[in-house]
């Protein structure tokens, strides 16, 4: 899928994604020689579809995680059926904050190390020591990480 | 009005939904590269007893010393877990990929069985409305993810344990580098041997490389050969007819045909 300034003859670049929380998605492409920005909306369908092939429109912001799509779509997984590779050993990751850990808590266990490690990486990319639930909102924010 | 054509837009596209495809296509290749062969199993037709077969040749090969795995691609009846005693085995999250969980006679086992709670389906969190659309894709996007983000290592064989009908087929060929070979499992019955027939057609117009062919039940309520009879049609080996009851031999031999024919 691409977008084409007709008027400019110049492919359109991808802006910005926005997930308002409903299943849709909303990206933005600007054409780099008249600034005319268009949106793409797309339907819970359509931005299921995309999501079940594994790939994030305007690209990933965050590299992909081990069983990312099962771990993340599955409903109804077995809650013991990872064993996060950190829970085996001393882990050297940020601290967590009471709130941030209530909150974690309410993910389900099946996809919960993953969340959980997608934060402790953006807390440890950007130096922050302490996860908090601030900082979880701005990750979720900044990486779209919609439902997390 | 000239419209560009999609071929025609050739820009770097930050998105790069393409280049996130070849980047899959890529784990994959990677994630087998330690892997010397890589056999489906496959049939066309359900209650054939594929997954029998796939676990006990897996189980064989690993009693003379090869290192197999088995990848449950039965997303929606998967039974290979609890066939290799691994059912209730959690899988270890590595920093990059998910480690198999070791079975009967050491052979690697991941398994949708293995992630579902007791008794509930294969289910996607999304739109109940038009889920027939992607739910597709969802499955197809389990089956990479079990290619590519499990760490099987280095193995002599590598079996894929393909559910009844031919679409999990086309989509394993898709994310391989090269089409798979395929071990095709019949029953005696005629009506077995029509459905198989069309599997196998269907794989070998993919490109598949035929191994042979096994003949399970045998000797039982189901009459007919089959077996010999798509080995004929198609000129591929029938490997092994497995009776019943079969013994730890006829699966060492199994395997061993397996393994030569590969």
């Amino acid at each position: 899928m691409k977008f084409l300034c007709v008027d400019c003859d110049r492919q359109m670049t991808f802006e910005e994604r926005q997930l308002p929380g409903d299943g849709t998605l909303a990206a933005a492409f600007r054409c780099p020689q008249c600034g005319r920005v268009v949106a793409m909306l797309t339907n819970p369908m359509e931005t299921q579809l995309v999501a079940s092939l594994g790939v994030q429109i305007g690209g990933r912001t965050i590299p992909a995680q081990p069983l990312e799509m099962v771990r993340g779509m599955v409903a109804g997984g077995k809650e013991d059926a990872f064993v996060e590779a950190g829970e085996r050993g001393a882990g050297s990751g940020p601290i967590w904050s009471r709130e941030a850990q209530e909150r974690l808590a309410r993910v389900p266990n099946f996809v919960r190390g993953m969340v959980k490690k997608i934060y402790a990486d953006y807390a440890r990319e950007h130096g922050i020591a302490e996860v908090t639930t601030a900082v979880m909102d701005a990750a979720r924010a900044e990486l779209g990480l919609e439902g997390m | 009005m000239r419209i560009r054509t999609y071929h025609e837009l050739t820009e770097p596209d930050r998105s790069g939904l393409a280049a996130q495809i070849m980047a899959q296509r890529r784990r994959v290749a990677q994630r087998l590269a330690g892997v010397e062969r890589l056999i489906a199993v496959m049939s066309g037709k359900g209650g054939v007893g594929k997954s029998y077969v796939t676990v006990h040749a897996a189980r064989a090969l690993a009693r003379v010393g090869r290192r197999g795995g088995v990848l449950d691609a039965d997303l929606n009846g998967p039974t290979a877990a609890r066939l290799l005693g691994a059912r209730d085995g959690r899988l270890a999250v590595l920093e990059d990929a998910i480690e198999p969980t070791v079975g009967s006679d050491g052979v690697r086992v991941v398994s949708m069985d293995q992630l579902l709670a007791d008794g509930r389906p294969l289910a996607f969190r999304g739109p109940e409305a038009e889920s027939f659309v992607w739910r597709g894709a969802a499955e197809a996007a389990a089956l990479r993810e079990f290619v590519a983000d499990v760490a099987w290592g280095a193995l002599d064989v590598l079996f894929v344990d393909l559910p009844p009908g031919l679409a999990r087929f086309q989509e394993l060929a898709e994310l391989l580098p090269v089409p798979p070979a395929v071990l095709t499992v019949t029953i005696p019955t005629p009506e077995s041997g029509d459905a198989v027939r069309r599997a196998l057609r269907a794989a070998l117009e993919r490109g598949a490389t035929p191994l042979g062919i096994v003949e399970n039940m045998v000797g039982g309520a189901f009459a007919g050969e089959a077996g010999d009879t798509l080995a004929r049609e198609f000129d591929t080996p029938l490997l092994a007819r497995v009776p019943w009851h079969p013994t730890p031999d006829v699966w060492r031999q199994l395997a061993e045909t397996i393994w030569n024919a590969v």
